[in-house]
């Protein structure tokens, strides 16, 4: 059911700009459908970005972000060239991973 | 002091225009907002149901099982760059003008074989669901960014339809016995913080093509010009247009060609 994200990689010397923006749901457990009945929560749990195989960003999220997401950090140390994939994955389980070329152009 | 007093008066009354329009501009909710839309535009979920759309439009699916690819939004069979700048235009197979979500609803049913009462059902987007016309309306838009807003105006339906489109604009009835140019006819209204843009103008009419489709912040929903126009009809309590429908591409036409000239953006991001 995830849709590939949308990740950009810019590099600034040997600083690489991020920015991911995720298709999820993101419902909080608080709101109700049409029928009254409460939608249940479903929410990114974890986030991971590794550089060419390696852990570089880690992040435990809430209910308490938005639905479609945007994440953006940077990462030192980045190469024209490297891989970066990002991993997340919600409390009911599903995960999505994609990844990028740094300095690709995308 | 009474040659002071008139003076002072004509002087408020000369100035009143000049005023009005500076402090529109100048609305600090307005200007604060835009500063927060220009960072949320540099990552727009509207990418999101823009690269859903395009997944959409070269999918096989429907009765038919065939794509989108070779549907004609005016510029040829499958041309998708710039189609939408030039939108709504006539469509010679239909006899009539449409806008982009009527061509895309159109070519849903003539080439994938979708029925228009299943397209027609639930057109509009909510935080659980998004139709596919709005992401392929989105994906459409977004293959002209950056260009020229330029509606044709040569076929005499097309030139038809921006006078029907004009008349209903102006036409009060209903409940409340509001027109569209009740809001949006006379500079300087607002609604709450809202500035109401005035569609009538070439300079300001930009504001109804600016920035649609566009993804919805509260709620986080992908929203459509169709739904836009239906939820203007909903909130002057007046019977909703039915979707896809002429009066509602007749009323684009009035709008979008009104806005010709101006450069489109691409799918924007509202609040």
């Amino acid at each position: 059911m995830a849709d590939p994200m949308k990740i950009r990689a810019t590099l600034q010397g040997d600083v690489a700009d991020v920015r991911v923006l995720m298709a999820h749901p993101m419902e909080t457990g608080q709101r109700k459908d049409a029928a009254g009945k409460i939608v249940p929560l479903h929410f990114i749990q974890t986030i991971t970005a590794q550089l060419n195989g390696k852990t570089v960003f880690n992040a435990d999220v809430s209910q308490a972000v938005s639905r479609n997401p945007v994440f953006a950090f940077k990462v030192k140390g980045a190469k024209a060239g490297d891989k970066l994939s990002i991993t997340w994955q919600d409390n009911k389980g599903d995960k999505r991973t994609d990844e990028v070329v740094i300095g690709a152009g995308s | 002091m009474r040659h002071a007093l008139v003076l002072g008066l004509a002087a408020a009354i000369s100035a009143a225009p000049w005023q009005q329009a500076a402090a529109q501009a100048a609305d600090p909710t307005a200007a604060e907002f835009d500063k927060f839309r220009e960072i949320m535009e540099q990552d727009n979920p509207a990418e999101l149901f823009e690269a859903k759309g395009e997944e959409l439009w070269r999918a096989r699916r429907g009765p038919k099982n065939t794509s989108l690819e070779q549907c004609d939004l005016g510029l040829g069979a499958g041309v998708v760059k710039g189609a939408y700048a030039q939108l709504p235009r006539y469509f010679a197979d239909v006899d009539r003008v449409m806008d982009v979500e009527a061509r895309i609803v159109h070519c849903m049913m003539t080439l994938q074989g979708f029925k228009y009462e299943e397209l027609a059902k639930q057109p509009f987007s909510s935080p659980v669901r998004t139709p596919e016309p709005v992401s392929l309306a989105t994906y459409v838009a977004a293959q002209s960014r950056g260009m020229k807003i330029a509606p044709p105006q040569n076929h005499p339906k097309e030139r038809d339809a921006y006078e029907t489109g004009k008349a209903i604009f102006h036409y009060r009835a209903g409940a409340f016995d509001f027109s569209c140019a009740s809001c949006h006819g006379e500079d300087g209204k607002r609604i709450r913080t809202q500035p109401l843009p005035n569609f009538t103008k070439p300079a300001t009419a930009i504001a109804a093509v600016q920035g649609w489709p566009g993804y919805r912040m509260t709620g986080g929903v992908m929203h459509s010009l169709q739904w836009r126009l239906n939820d203007c009809y909903r909130q002057q309590r007046f019977p909703e247009p039915g979707y896809a429908s002429e009066t509602l591409s007749a009323l684009l036409t009035y709008l979008t060609v009104n806005a010709s000239g101006h450069v489109y953006r691409g799918p924007g991001i509202k609040r």
